[in-house]
This record gives C-alpha cells, sequence and structure tokens, in this order.
C-alpha cells in the first residue's frame, strides 16, 4: 500500500500539471468570449514537441543542453518531496522549506543560465528580470513559509501539514495574511500576471518565455513542462500548507482517493482564482514590481509579529 | 601517536616548515623556478603538517598550552594556547593553504623574469607563519607580533605586481586602514592591562571580574572595530575590494578565505571566551553588523563588474552571516540560553569553514581567467566555457556553493544560521523578537541577490560568445592549478554531502567554549542520515537530496532520450537574431544584467549616470561623433563617514598649527610655561 502511495506521490506532479495550464487556458479563453483549446491540449503540445528534432545554437555550451533536464528533474524532485493528498507520509530527509525554496533556485539558476548561454539579446534579459524577481520574492517566500512553520512549531512541511491549524483560532489572522503573502510570490515565481504575461512573445514584456527561446524539441517540452510543474508545485504547497484540509490521515483506498478529490478540487479552485486575475487585470510595469513583492514580505512580516 | 602529533614540538616543527620555506625561498631568489619550487614545497609540507596537527588535536580534544623562555621583556611572553577553537582555525588555514600552494606552483609562473619570486615566496610563507601565531598565541603583545607580521607580509603581497599604479595605492590604502584598527586592538589590551595588569590571557580571563562595565564596554567597542578592520565589516570595509583585487589571486584566495576570518575568530575568543559574562547589546551590535554587511555585501557586488572586487564583496557579505550567527549566539549566551547559542556558534563556525572553501576556489578560478584575459573587467569575457572547460566548470560548482544551492556546503551553514534565527523568533520577546526576524529578512534576501549576482558572474565569464579576441586565444590553465581548484570543488561538494558528520565535530569546538560547556541536552544533531534541530524542528540530508536529484536526471534522460525521443536528429543553427547579424555587443553585458537591480535599490546604491558627447561641430551641436556613458555607484562611505572624519582632522590639526609660530621667543616662554607646570607638579 505504502509503494503505492509513493508512487502516486511522485507522478502525481508531472501528470496533473500540464491539466491546470490547460485549465487556466480553458478558463481565460471562456471569460474572453472564446471557446478556446481543449483542457488537454497542453499534453498534446508536449508529445508533439518530444518527438520533434532540435536545433541548437551553435554559441551553445553544455550549459544549454543540460539545464532542461536539471531543471525539470528539480520540479520532480520538489514535487515529490512536498504534502499532496495526504499527511501521514513523513519526510525528514528532503521535506525541509528551506530546502525547498533554495531547490527551487537551482532550476532558477540554470533557467536563467541557460538563457544566457546562447548569447541573444532575448535571453539575457530575460535572465536578468528573472533574476531580479526571484530575488526579490526570496524574502516573501520564506517569510510566509516561516509563518505558518512558526505557528506549527516545525519548518517540515510534512509535518506542518499534517497539524491542524485551524485548531487554534488565534492563529487565523496570520495565517490569512501570510496567504494573500504567499499569493504574490506564487504569481511572480510562476511567471504570471501582474509579473508576466505567459501568451507573449513580445521582447518588452516577456520574462520566462524570453529565456527558453533559443529551445526546441524536447528540450522545449521538458522546460515547457517544468514550469507547469513549478505552477502546480506553488499552488499545492498553498492549498495545503495554508489550509491543510481533506488531506488523508491514514492510508486506505477510501481515504486516499477522497485525498486526491479534495486535492484536485483546491487545486481548481486556486486555478480558477489565477485565471480570473488573469483575465481582470494588467501586466505591471516591470519597476513597479518590487513594490509589490515588498507588500508580500511586509505582510508576512506582520504575520510573524502576530503570532503569539 | 596522536600524543606526539599534538605535542609542543610537532607545533613547532609546524612554524619551523614555513620558516624555511620563508628564509629558503629569499636565498633562491636568484633563480625564479627554485624559488618557486621551494617556497612552495615547503608551505605544502607545512600544510599537510597543520592538516594533520590540527585534526589531531580536535580529534583527540588534547589542547596544550606552552611557554617559550627567553623573552626579553617582562610583560612579553611567548606564551602559546591552542585549544579546539585554534585547532579548528589552524585547519581551515592548513587546508586553505595547501591548495593555494599547489596552485601556485603553476600561478607564479608568469610572474618569472618580471618581479622576485623569491620575494614572493618569503612574504608567503611568512603570511601564514603570521596567522599560525595570531591563532595560537596566548599573550597580548605577542598576539600584535603575530599580527603585524600577517599584515606585513599581507601588504607586500598586496603591492607585488606593483608596475600597476593602482595597486601601489590599494595597498596604501590597505596599510592605513590595518594600523587604524591595530591602534583599537592596542587600545582593547592596554585597557585590560590596566584593570588587570597582564596581557597574558589566561590571567585576563580568571581575571575579567575586576573590569569595570563601562571600561568592558569600551574594550568591546575598541575590539569590535580593532578586528572588523580586519574582517571587513561594513563601513570599515573599504581596504577589502582595492587590497583582495591587487594581490595575486593565490593571495587574494588566502587573504579573502583565511586572513579576515582572523578578525572572526579574534571576536568569538574575546566575545564568546574570555571576557563573559556579556552585556546583551553586544550581541545586538554584532547582529545588526551582521544585518547590515551581508546586504549591503551583496548589493554592491552586484554594481561590480571587476571579478576580484565582485568577490571581494561578497566575502564582506559572507562575513556578515557569519556574524549573524555569532551575534545571535552572543545574544543567547547573555540570554542564559546556552543551547541555542551552540546552535549559533555551530552555524558561524561551519559559514566559516564553507565560505573558506568556497571563496578560495572563486578566487582561484578568477585567476586562472584574468591569467589568460590579462583583464579583470568581466565586460570584456564572454564564452570562455570552450576555451577553459575545466576551470568553467569548478567556477559553476563555487557559484553553486556561494549561492547556498543544495548539495554544496554554503546551503548547509547558512541552514544552520537560518535555524538558529529561527529559534530566535520562536522565543525571544518583543523588540529582540523583530530583530531576528529582521536577520531573518537580511539572510533570505542576501540569498536571493547572491544567486542573481553569480548567474550574472558565470554568464558573463563563460557563456555567450566571446566580447573580445583576446577570448579566443585563451588556453586552459596548468595542471597544477587545476588540482588546486579541483579538489576545493571536491571539498565544497563533501562538506555539504557529509554536513551532519563535519556539523559533529564542529559540536566538540563549540562544547570547548566554558560558557557552552553545560548544556543540559543537546539542540542539534546529527547522524549519518542528515541534520535535525531540536526534537524534529527542522531536518536536512544532503546524502539524500542529492541520491534523489541524480536519480530523477537518470530517470528522465533514460526515458526521454532512449524511449520517446530515440531518432532524434540535433541540427546546430544560429542564434536567433532578427535578420541582423548577431555580434557580441547584441548580449547583455554583466552592468547591464545587474541594473534593474541597481535602479530598484537606489535609494542605498546612489547609481549615477554621466553622458559625454563630442560633436563634431560644436557650434551646431547637432552631429555627435561619439557619444559616452558611464555608468556609476556612488560611494556613500567616503561621502558620509570618511570625508567628514577627514575634515574634522584636517581643522583640528589647523588649529594645532597655530602654536607653531616660528618665533623664537614664543617657543622660549612654552619652554618655561612647561618647566613651571612639571615644577608644580612635582611639588
Amino acid at each position: 500500500m505504502t509503494i503505492i502511495i509513493l508512487e502516486i506521490q511522485i507522478i502525481l506532479t508531472p501528470l496533473v500539471s500540464p491539466l491546470c495550464a490547460g485549465v487556466i487556458n480553458k478558463i481565460k479563453a471562456r471569460l474572453q468570449n472564446r471557446k478556446g483549446a481543449s483542457i488537454f491540449q497542453p499534453y498534446r503540445d508536449l508529445w508533439k514537441l518530444l518527438h520533434k528534432d532540435e536545433i541548437i545554437s551553435r554559441d551553445a555550451s553544455w550549459i544549454f543542453r543540460i539545464a532542461p533536464f536539471i531543471v525539470f528533474s528539480i520540479t520532480l524532485l520538489i514535487g515529490a518531496s512536498i504534502p499532496l493528498f495526504t499527511s501521514f507520509l513523513t519526510n525528514t530527509l528532503t521535506g525541509d522549506m528551506l530546502l525547498i525554496v533554495y531547490a527551487l533556485a537551482i532550476g532558477t539558476f540554470f533557467l536563467a543560465l541557460g538563457g544566457l548561454d546562447i548569447g541573444s539579446a532575448f535571453g539575457g534579459f530575460g535572465s536578468s528580470r528573472e533574476m531580479t524577481l526571484s530575488a526579490l520574492a526570496e524574502g516573501g517566500f520564506i517569510f510566509s513559509l516561516l509563518t505558518i512553520a512558526l505557528i506549527n512549531g516545525t519548518t517540515n512541511i510534512f509535518a506542518i501539514a499534517n497539524a491542524d491549524i485551524f485548531l487554534h483560532g488565534k492563529y487565523l489572522f496570520p495565517t490569512l495574511l501570510a496567504f494573500g503573502g504567499f499569493l504574490v510570490v506564487l504569481l511572480a515565481e510562476t511567471a504570471r500576471f501582474p509579473y508576466d504575461n505567459p501568451a507573449t512573445h513580445l521582447e518588452l514584456t516577456m520574462i520566462h518565455e524570453a529565456m527558453i527561446l533559443e529551445y526546441s524539441g524536447k528540450k522545449l517540452a521538458l522546460m515547457e513542462w517544468a514550469s507547469f510543474n513549478k505552477l502546480f508545485i506553488f499552488l499545492a504547497l498553498w492549498v495545503n500548507l495554508f489550509f491543510p484540509i481533506g488531506l488523508a490521515y491514514t492510508p486506505g483506498v477510501i481515504t486516499i482517493s477522497m485525498g486526491i478529490i479534495i486535492f484536485m478540487i483546491k487545486i481548481f479552485l486556486g486555478v480558477l482564482l489565477i485565471a480570473l486575475l488573469e483575465s481582470s487585470m494588467a501586466k505591471f510595469r516591470f519597476f513597479r514590481l518590487p513594490d509589490l513583492l515588498l507588500i508580500s514580505f511586509i505582510l508576512n512580516a506582520i504575520a510573524i509579529g502576530l503570532i503569539r | 601517536m596522536l600524543e606526539i602529533i599534538t605535542s609542543p614540538i610537532s607545533f613547532f616543527i609546524l612554524l619551523s616548515l614555513f620558516f624555511v620555506g620563508a628564509i629558503g625561498s629569499l636565498l633562491l631568489r636568484k633563480d625564479d623556478d627554485s624559488a618557486n619550487i621551494w617556497s612552495n614545497f615547503f608551505a605544502i609540507a607545512g600544510s599537510l603538517w597543520g592538516l594533520l596537527f590540527s585534526v589531531a588535536t580536535i580529534i583527540s580534544e588534547h589542547t596544550a598550552a606552552f611557554l617559550v623562555n627567553g623573552s626579553p621583556f617582562p610583560l612579553l611572553s611567548f606564551s602559546f594556547n591552542i585549544d579546539l577553537l585554534s585547532a579548528f582555525f589552524i585547519f581551515i588555514i592548513s587546508l586553505i593553504a595547501l591548495f593555494c600552494s599547489i596552485y601556485a606552483v603553476g600561478y607564479v609562473r608568469h610572474y618569472y623574469q618580471k618581479y622576485n619570486i623569491g620575494a614572493l615566496g618569503f612574504f608567503y610563507n611568512f603570511f601564514i607563519l603570521g596567522i599560525l601565531l595570531v591563532l595560537t598565541a596566548s599573550n597580548g603583545i605577542f598576539f600584535l607580533i603575530g599580527w603585524e607580521i600577517m599584515s606585513v607580509a599581507s601588504f607586500f603581497m598586496v603591492i607585488y605586481d606593483r608596475d600597476d599604479q593602482e595597486n601601489v595605492k590599494a595597498g596604501f590604502l590597505y596599510l592605513v586602514m590595518t594600523y587604524i584598527g591595530t591602534a583599537f586592538i592596542v587600545v582593547a589590551f592596554l585597557l585590560l592591562y590596566k584593570f588587570i595588569g597582564s596581557f597574558d590571557f589566561v590571567p585576563i580571563k580568571s581575571g575579567v571580574a575586576l573590569l569595570p562595565i563601562g571600561a568592558k564596554n569600551i574594550i568591546f567597542l575598541a575590539a569590535l572595530i580593532g578586528f572588523g578592520v580586519k574582517a571587513g565589516i561594513i563601513p570599515l570595509h573599504i581596504w577589502l575590494p582595492a587590497a583582495h583585487p591587487a594581490a595575486p589571486s593565490h593571495i587574494s584566495a588566502l587573504m579573502s578565505g583565511v586572513m579576515i576570518k582572523t578578525g572572526i575568530f579574534m571576536m568569538m575568543r574575546l566575545f564568546l571566551d574570555i571576557l563573559q559574562p556579556i552585556p546583551i547589546w553586544w550581541g545586538i551590535v554584532v547582529l545588526i553588523i551582521g544585518i547590515i554587511s551581508s546586504l549591503l555585501g551583496v548589493l554592491y557586488a552586484l554594481t561590480e563588474h571587476d571579478i576580484k572586487r565582485l568577490l571581494a564583496y561578497h566575502s564582506i557579505e559572507n562575513i556578515g552571516i557569519i556574524l549573524l550567527g555569532l551575534g545571535s549566539a552572543l545574544i543567547f549566551s547573555s540570554l542564559s540560553m546556552p543551547a541555542l547559542a551552540f546552535l549559533s556558534l555551530v552555524a558561524a563556525l561551519f559559514h566559516t569553514l564553507n565560505h573558506a572553501i568556497f571563496k578560495s576556489l572563486l578566487f582561484l578560478g578568477a585567476g586562472s581567467v584574468i591569467n589568460q584575459m590579462h583583464t579583470r573587467n568581466m565586460e570584456e569575457y564572454g564564452g570562455l566555457i570552450k576555451y577553459m572547460p575545466q576551470t568553467a566548470f569548478f567556477f559553476l560548482i563555487g557559484s553553486m556553493a556561494i549561492s547556498a544551492l543544495p548539495p554544496f556546503n554554503g546551503f548547509f551553514s547558512e541552514w544552520l544560521t537560518f535555524q538558529s534565527l529561527f529559534q530566535g523568533i520562536a522565543i525571544l520577546d518583543s523588540s529582540m523578537r523583530w530583530l531576528f526576524i529582521l536577520a531573518v529578512g537580511a539572510l533570505a534576501f542576501t540569498g536571493g541577490l547572491a544567486l542573481a549576482c553569480f548567474v550574472k558572474a558565470f554568464g558573463s565569464i563563460f557563456l555567450a560568445r566571446p566580447r573580445s579576441t583576446e577570448v579566443t586565444h585563451a588556453k586552459e590553465s596548468p595542471r597544477s592549478m587545476l588540482i588546486g581548484m579541483g579538489a576545493l570543488a571536491m571539498l565544497s561538494f563533501l562538506f555539504g554531502i557529509f554536513s551532519s558528520q563535519t556539523v559533529s565535530l564542529l559540536e566538540k569546538i563549540g562544547r570547548s567554549f566554558d560558557v557552552l560547556q553545560k548544556i543540559p541536552e543537546t539542540i542539534l544533531v546529527s547522524n549519518s542520515q542528515g541534520l535535525m534541530i531540536e526534537n524534529s524542528f527542522s531536518s536536512v540530508s544532503g546524502l539524500t537530496f542529492l541520491l534523489s536529484l541524480v536519480g530523477a536526471l537518470i530517470v528522465v534522460a533514460i526515458i526521454i532520450d532512449l524511449i520517446i525521443n530515440r531518432s532524434q536528429k540535433i541540427k546546430i543553427g544560429a542564434t536567433w537574431d532578427c535578420g541582423t547579424d548577431l555580434n557580441p555587443r547584441m548580449e547583455i553585458t554583466s552592468t547591464g544584467f545587474a541594473r534593474s537591480i541597481v535602479v530598484i535599490f537606489k535609494g542605498i546604491l546612489k547609481p549615477s549616470i554621466q553622458h559625454t558627447i563630442d560633436y563634431s561641430d560644436s557650434e551646431s551641436r547637432y552631429l555627435p561623433r561619439t557619444r559616452t556613458v558611464s555608468l556609476g555607484v556612488g560611494d556613500v562611505y567616503k561621502s558620509y563617514f570618511y570625508q567628514p572624519i577627514l575634515t574634522m582632522i584636517t581643522s583640528l590639526s589647523m588649529r594645532v598649527k597655530n602654536i607653531q609660530s616660528g618665533n623664537t621667543n614664543i617657543y622660549v616662554l612654552y619652554i618655561l610655561i612647561a618647566l613651571l607646570v612639571s615644577l608644580f607638579s612635582i611639588l
């Protein structure tokens, strides 16, 4: 039984993450009065890209070639190391919140190096913008996780998901603040509105797309898939750490399937929120983004200050 | 066996190896090659001996305190005290010196026929000897002798490349700052002597209760400034980004990796050992300095395009991180929470070791690149990964380690520092709590900005197309340099994977402090799997992380390459160029890369833009011939800290000058007054 659960835990992230992107696109299309592509379109895109031949720039070095593998594997590793649908699993080895934060930074590091490696102006600016945002998002990211870590008395995220923070009503307000703070970081880290426009290829606006502009074929597929995974990971952290409701507390076919269903519903709500946000607001000017990230940092700092 | 290795005689053999290396190198100065081999051979032998000595001391916990007779002055005694803290720092210096010396064998060759190799070997060995004396001296005056040997030897190595006027200027700045620091240290020792009556550390420690609290505070401030200058805390850091780039690269590695840590060493020794118990505000001051140094250090690093200055600013940042650990250790020990103080101290010690390793690795990598490129300006690099693949790989590992990416060593010490600060937030009250929140924020932002900085550094040095023709002539470094870098890269990896084993040794050193000896139960658990803090508050394992990452990589590669996409063809083409010919000037520059961060932090960094336009017809001003834009960063310290001090000193001197009029009669009057005053005071 445990082995099956572990396997579901490991493959769930890469399996479901393209669906999230598909659902977001579908909702956005419906809100724009378009019919939109099927929610399974990202799977078809990945499948198609995986079978294509590639063109690699002659300026590229081995960094460019291994970056997609590292970026993708990191998201697999993190996807398996965080609580998804169960809370009875324990992970004292790779389940630390700081390890998650800095492991995600490995992905960002290689993504940015891959963008620089081909020597195009787009890639360089994309990397520069990405690193600026991720450097500034780091404070809010660590602080929002720290808020719930301090409430629960552990920085192990499985243990956090296992504890029921709603038993302590007095922590409701700091949790809500950190919840909001985390949303700001989530949008920044996953290249969503108002930080980045995932649909554009205009050099003035793009961040994430600019870095992966030179990738093609299976490497592009891996990069795209990794960014779906990253979105999924952030959503899972968001819904499971701040609202650890409905996680399976005991192993068993019924509880596990209930856990997965409830988890999916929570993820869907998160996806819906992102889609609504993207349909209702414009992208911010680049130099206004630090203010937003600073707000997240301050919200979280206040949240930490309120815990007592 | 361990008894013999840890005996005083063994220690004197260690010192004499470096001494022989120094003198022999000077004698052989006529022949460049033999001077180089001789000095580095003895430095390598000495470092190996030092490794053996320090490891044996730490394992056997066999501390040695001994006195060498024959001091010509009553107050100076050649007394040594090698406890576990000294042994730990001897371990660091030996480790770094070993690989720097191996590297130097190949690196020094490019100075042949140009400068005196014998002199370099002489100062190099004496520099290490000086550091060893600093770490082991147990008498204030004897300590200062070692301190001076270290400072003067490093000064001569900073100005070694003396054809460049900039280097001589940097050396002078270094000398001035060093002596300002030494002056404060002397004040601290003299005050201790005044109230306790001895320069020896042992009587000082037992008599510390005699100190009035006011004097104690002054001693703290003097020592903080004195040792802070050496450690490079902001705002006393100005010599560091000037002097470290000027020295030959293996010297920069030693200065940045080890020499600045002697300041940290003495802070630990004085504040956590000799002067205990201490008031709480000392720890607060140290913590605040840590916050400022770490954040500003990394911000200034981002603005640099001189590779060695960039690394030098990162040293300031990392000293800040070490001080975050040390500061919280001081605060916890004043609040009598020894278990938490212990955790913070171990974090600080671990980061000291890790920073020494990856920073010297990065400096050696930078040295190899500069050696080929003949410039320190990163804007003229680019694409070097194709010409110097191994150097690039080692530099990548160093960059990942300093950016605290797992599973390299930098991550684990920053993790421990984070955890000790978290404990502070969880336990302390009100204003102290906010201080710790601020410290966590500083550390978090520092981590993010350091990552950005090293993407910039690695990207603009090694990636994309060459930005100058010099790059295409670059060749991979000679073997000895590669061995030096490769070994340090390996260590950076091993200390990450085996962080728990390392920490269990560091715990021993932490326990050797008197204040930390009575810890009821240990807060830090390190087993073969990983590190764990206080009843599973948190835990982490480098080995598991590495294995799962490698496993995931292999699985992904197999599935993608061998199953899904077996018959795929890869075409080599040009980068998408929008229809124009791409040239290197279209790539992002390192200045451009960091520009958005500089603009965001413009309140602190004060960026400046200067346009100079040269018109072909200065009357009409329509046709510019050349346009120059210079981007700069304002030097806040010069304008708000050093300039006012300078103005004050100058105006004071102008006033004092008035008593010197040149008139003989006045001078006779002065003599008369002086005579009368002294007569009255005697009577």
